[in-house]
């Protein structure tokens, strides 16, 4: 491995003097790719800044309104493993509890695996479908945007030179709502998606769909909302042939492509039967919680 | 290169050691502090073999900085053991034979613990998940999940 | 379960605690990298970028200069080889090619090859300067499929290599064709013509690895004297000797080769790499240096396994097989020596077929030499022979166990070598397979099927040397140099309580360097149980002889009067005559002094090992995910020395067959660079893939081995290929002819989307 120096800020000002002092940075959260990323000489840096110890980022907690606000260090773990995320947003802990296995879990953060920029990650979709929100953070500002206009390319995000990614907003969901994030892999576990779906939506007195957010990943350069599996869902009954046509229109956005972890037809299968069965999976939340 | 100071609880004693910013706690631990118990299998976070606790969770230490661990608690598989007394999950491994090469048991081996630590009766089901980021090619897992299972009733019954 | 009569052991059949246990498990036992020598420095291989290439330059200045470098190696400095054969166990093989697969001379033959070598004071500077290093490369057109690799047209490796037909006879062309050979009984023609029906099939299977999970590592001392101590984890240390001996050019005596414990090998840690590199390096920089592969090295640069292409016409009449017509080519990887024969000899071993004819051809292509993996050849084969009598007897109408029942070889039959078995359980393991409670059992549900499929090893014997020295206080120490890769210290050890009559706990088994013992042939072949298992015997048999004979001359009668039984012995003359192997131990300084016991032998008789699997599974056809509900594995062990452990050799070899059958490949793209080179991508099974594995030991008796011992190791990994597949085509209709039956190839065939 290359040689580089390692700092570990105790407060965002510091991390920002860092930042900015001149010298090629990389973000250190849990490690767990950007270590593996540096052994292989896949990037470099002249320094390694440390997140972990900057108490804004690894916080977790529910401000009044409901929402979750998330450090951009905090361990996965540490994340689905709280009984209030774990009752509120069943739809996050599907993805956080299946990046790696549980010695990734232990350190791999929302904020790495999102400023990876990795199509195939799997928070991207979850968080996408939660109408997550991103707050990116610089010496001399602060800006708020959605998670889907974070992902540019892979490996490329929408942070400047100077910004960090400081935490993760999931708003309160709407009433009678509830989500379900699905990928599909060779194995059972540890393994990268072959195609991804993140589905939530509520329904209404009338047993109708309201709010529904259908967002894919690993079909495409960057992971997708798919607005038009939103549009045959909003205002009908939850039936297999409305969540089939989600599925549909799911397929119709992908542009996969061939690769050693899958082929364009097999992505494009998995994207609509994955988008159906995280439909009837948040489906079956609602009704669980009624 | 410029090397740190580090100072850190191993296996419940205070510990020192030098090391670069670029070398893995996996690393330092096997060839700075002579700690080999600790096996490398992938060097990248796919295979557990170099699983350790690190403060109170179990880790890949191929994919931990050894600064990392400034004022840290780190538990290897040479801190398992009480003096002569094998742990539960050791004995159970035995009894069972649930190692061939023995490799990838002392990563197996933290990993079970840390779990029956947070969940003393986990089902083969729940084992078998905690466990697929360790990757064992002799077994074929069936008497790991046993041993597993049977130190689960020596706890109880302790 | 048994169909002989039971012989009566104290210590075998026992699960004791393995010697080697409690190290193992608190992390004290020492492998191949745990080793640490005063003033050593670690090295770091460069390797090819490019599938095939030719080398024009090194220039290693820069490497040489940069800070902390000790040394650099290229294939300039290793002696000229040899062009002469060296056995390997298993395996003969070319030392020139072994030394030119060490470190490239000429020629770059596949993505990973080793072209240079760096020790410097850490494994971050000796990486450093590799990227110093400047290797000027001619790139050829690779040759990646072992089809395309035959055509006349195709890029030579070699140019210089013709194919070997039997008799030596040499082609005239040269060719990628390292080897033909073919096997022929009986009159094909006339069987097919006769036939009720024929099946008719191409199988094709990618490289697979063995997926051992220490990777490669070797720490060499060239000593002042000149001698070469290597610690290293290996398969056989004494093939490790011999093979640096002659690649290094060394009287085999200057060599020490300590083994360290080994963390699997599977038929991966024959071969050498490493171990002339690092001694070499130790040369140069006057330290001991230490190599060690990173887990992608161990993916490129060592020998995986064949990726083969089989074509298969089978012939059924009744509930018979009356004629099989099989093409097998093996990729060999760069250098010649793929497991195809064995593959040929294996394929219809489990039964009595009149006329066959089988062509096999080792064909060199651009990826790693290939190495031996349990059961080398016989898998591939095995996953086609075994779905086409799955055909026939779907087509037959006949259950698929009760036709391979009456087509079972037995005692006599003979394989398509025209050697005749000797007592073997074929039958009885395909009857127990039949009525075992999960063939009984219902498999119910949509997408859901059973799958059953039979294999064969022929199991190893060769080389095996032991010593047993006996204690005063009558505890013994066991001396062995048989790598124990699983529990093998128990088993031998439990031999030589059970021949002794003593308990197991007294006897300290060890494993010991080459300087320390006589030649043991290499772990492999499903040997050391059986084979240092004789050497075992014989070494407590010598033991016992000369007790009998000291015990006769303290009693002052005649040796004959003298009975050893029991763990003591007794006079039948005079009852008040007796002594326990203890109270005898305690004698030896009276007595003549230190009693040692010694097995050296050439093991002969080594019984074939056969086994019939069923597996249950469920397709979800709209991922194409197949899961693995139940799995029982029927085998013939022979004598289960410690039950314990062949159960985990099946479990294991089966949990290995499961990931070949599945998701295990080499996937190369174009340039031949293997694109999925670490254990993210290379998707050997979890915990979380595989349900438990069931077990159902037959014993047969080896007639060749004292207690009866088969090898059990290897032939658990031949029959899951077939049997999933087999599985699959029960559940969804559909026969898949190409490994992995990964979800992408299963989705696409079922939903017609390639």
């Amino acid at each position: 491995m290359e040689a580089f120096d390692y700092v570990a800020p105790r407060s965002l000002a510091d991390a920002f003097a860092h930042l900015t002092n001149g010298r090629s940075s990389l973000m250190l959260a849990g490690g767990t790719d950007v270590i593996v990323q540096l052994r292989e000489g896949r990037r470099h840096c002249d320094q390694l800044i440390d997140l972990k110890h900057i108490p804004e980022l690894t916080a977790l907690h529910f401000a009044g309104d409901g929402t979750l606000e998330i450090g951009a260090a905090k361990p996965l773990a540490e994340i689905y493993e709280d009984p209030e995320v774990a009752r509120r947003l069943p739809g996050l802990v599907d993805a956080a509890a299946l990046i790696g296995g549980i010695q990734v879990q232990s350190r791999a953060s929302l904020g790495g695996n999102l400023c990876n920029a990795s199509p195939a990650a799997d928070a991207s979709p979850a968080l996408m479908a939660l109408s997550a929100r991103l707050v990116i953070g610089s010496a001399s500002a602060t800006r708020e945007i959605p998670v889907e206009e974070f992902f540019l390319g892979p490996g490329r995000n929408a942070l400047q030179p100077g910004e960090l990614l400081l935490q993760v907003k999931i708003p309160a969901q709407p009433a009678n709502s509830n989500a379900h994030y699905l990928r599909f892999i060779p194995r059972n576990e540890m393994d990268i998606a072959v195609a991804s779906s993140g589905a939530r939506f509520a329904l209404n007195a009338d047993g109708r769909i309201e709010s529904a957010r259908v967002a894919i990943g690993a079909v495409a350069a960057t992971p997708l909302m798919v607005p038009a599996a939103a549009e045959v869902l909003n205002g009908k009954l939850p039936t297999e042939e409305t969540f089939g046509a989600a599925g549909d229109a799911a397929a119709a956005l992908a542009t996969p492509i061939n690769d050693m972890r899958g082929s364009i037809a097999q992505r494009k299968q998995l994207v609509r039967v994955l988008t159906v069965r995280a439909l009837r999976g948040a489906l079956a939340r609602i009704q669980e919680a009624r | 290169m410029a090397r740190s100071y580090v100072s850190t609880n191993l296996n419940g004693t205070e510990t020192d050691f030098l090391c670069e910013p670029r070398q893995s706690l996996l690393e330092v631990l096997r060839d700075e502090l002579g700690l080999t118990g600790t096996k490398e299998g992938c060097n990248n976070g796919n295979c557990g073999a170099c699983s350790v606790m690190l403060n109170g969770r179990i880790v890949n230490s191929c994919c931990v900085l050894a600064v990392e661990t400034q004022d840290a608690t780190v538990t290897t598989i040479e801190g398992v053991a009480q003096g002569d007394q094998l742990h539960p999950l050791q004995q159970a491994f035995l009894n069972e034979a649930a190692l061939q090469c023995g490799i990838c048991t002392p990563g197996f081996i933290m990993a079970s613990k840390a779990l029956l630590e947070r969940e003393p009766n986990a089902d083969e089901h729940r084992i078998r998940h905690w466990l697929a980021g360790n990757l064992c090619r002799c077994t074929g897992y069936d008497k790991i999940v046993k041993a597993v299972l049977s130190a689960e009733q020596m706890q109880g019954v302790k | 379960m048994t169909t002989e009569e039971k012989i009566e052991y104290k210590v075998i059949g026992t699960r004791p605690i393995r010697p080697d246990g409690v190290e193992k498990v608190t992390g004290k036992a020492q492998y191949g990298a745990d080793i640490r020598l005063p003033g050593m420095i670690y090295g770091r291989v460069l390797r090819s970028p490019h599938a095939h290439a030719r080398i024009l330059s090194i220039d290693t200045s820069a490497a040489e200069a940069h800070p902390g470098v000790l040394a650099v190696l290229t294939a300039k400095d290793l002696p000229a080889a040899e062009d002469k054969m060296e056995e390997l166990g298993e395996s003969a093989i070319n030392v020139k090619e072994v030394s030119d697969n060490i470190l490239a001379s000429t020629k770059a033959l596949y993505r990973g090859h080793a072209v240079a070598a760096v020790a410097a004071a850490n494994a971050h500077v000796a990486e450093e300067a590799l990227a110093l290093i400047k290797v000027e490369y001619e790139v050829l057109p690779p040759v990646l499929d072992v089809r395309d690799a035959m055509r006349e047209d195709a890029p030579l490796l070699n140019e210089e290599r013709h194919t070997k037909s039997m008799g030596g006879k040499l082609s005239e062309k040269p060719s990628n064709i390292a080897q033909f050979t073919q096997f022929s009984g009986g009159d094909i023609e006339a069987a097919f013509a006769e036939a009720d029906v024929v099946v008719e099939h191409e199988f094709n299977t990618s490289m697979v690895h063995q997926g051992y999970i220490e990777p490669q590592v070797s720490t060499s001392s060239w000593n002042a004297d000149g001698t070469i101590t290597i610690w290293t984890s290996t398969q056989g240390a004494f093939a490790v000797r011999s093979l640096v001996a002659e690649v290094l050019r060394q009287p085999i005596s200057n060599i020490r080769v300590v083994p360290m414990e080994i963390g699997g090998g599977f038929g991966g840690k024959l071969p050498i790499y490493l171990d002339p590199v690092a001694a070499l390096l130790s040369k140069k920089s006057g330290k001991p240096v230490k190599i060690a592969m990173s887990r992608t090295d161990v993916f490129e640069g060592t020998g995986p396994t064949s990726g083969t292409s089989i074509r298969v016409k089978m012939a059924a009449k009744g509930d018979k097989i009356t004629a099989v017509q099989a093409n097998l080519a093996y990729e060999a990887g760069a250098y010649p020596g793929s497991s195809v024969g064995a593959g040929a000899m294996c394929m219809l071993s489990p039964y009595s077929v009149e006329n066959f004819q089988i062509d096999a051809y080792d064909v060199v292509v651009n990826k790693p030499k290939t190495a031996a993996y349990r059961a080398p050849g016989a898998p591939a084969a095995a996953f086609a022979s075994e779905s086409m009598i799955d055909e026939l007897a779907k087509k037959q109408g006949i259950d698929p166990l009760a036709f391979r029942r009456a087509n079972s070889s037995e005692a006599g039959t003979r394989m398509v070598t025209g050697v005749p078995f000797p007592r073997i359980g074929a039958v009885e393991t395909t009857e127990a397979a039949i009525n075992s409670a999960h063939y009984k059992s219902p498999i119910e549900g949509p997408n859901r099927g059973r799958g059953v499929a039979s294999g064969f090893w022929f199991n190893a014997g060769m080389q095996s040397s032991v010593v047993a020295a006996v204690n005063s206080d009558g505890t013994i120490n066991l001396i062995e140099g048989s790598t124990d890769i699983g529990g093998t210290r128990a088993s031998l050890a439990m031999q030589l309580a059970e021949t002794l009559g003593v308990k197991y706990e007294s006897i300290r088994p060890s494993v010991v360097d080459t300087d320390s013992i006589g030649h043991n042939d290499v772990t492999g072949g499903s040997r050391t149980t059986f084979a240092s298992g004789m050497a075992v015997f014989e070494a407590g048999m010598d033991i016992r002889r000369q007790m009998i004979t000291r015990a006769a001359k303290l009693w002052s009668c005649s040796e004959d009067d003298v009975v050893y039984e029991d763990g003591g012995l007794r006079c039948k003359v005079d009852s008040t005559k007796e002594l326990t192997f203890k109270e005898m131990a305690a004698q030896q300084p009276r007595t003549g002094g230190p009693i040692v016991g010694k097995g050296s032998l050439v093991a002969r008789g080594a019984g074939s090992a056969f086994a019939t699997h069923i597996v249950d599974v469920e397709v979800d056809p709209e991922t194409g995910k197949v899961e693995i509900l139940r799995y029982t594995a029927v085998q013939d062990v022979g004598t289960a020395i410690h039950p314990a452990y062949v159960e985990g050799q099946i479990q294991g070899g089966v949990v290995q067959g499961i990931g070949w059958a599945l998701n295990e490949e080499y996937f190369y793209n174009d340039e031949g660079t293997m694109v999925n080179s670490s254990f993210l991508d290379y998707r050997m099974p979890t915990a979380l893939d595989v349900p438990m594995i069931d077990t159902i030991l037959v014993e047969v008796p080896n007639p060749g081995h004292p207690y009866g011992v088969r090898g059990v190791g290897e032939v658990p990994i031949v029959p899951p290929l077939a049997a999933i597949a087999n599985a699959i085509a029960d559940a969804t209709g559909h026969r898949f002819t190409t490994l992995p039956m990964s979800p992408r190839r299963v989705v696409e065939e079922l939903n017609g989307l390639s």
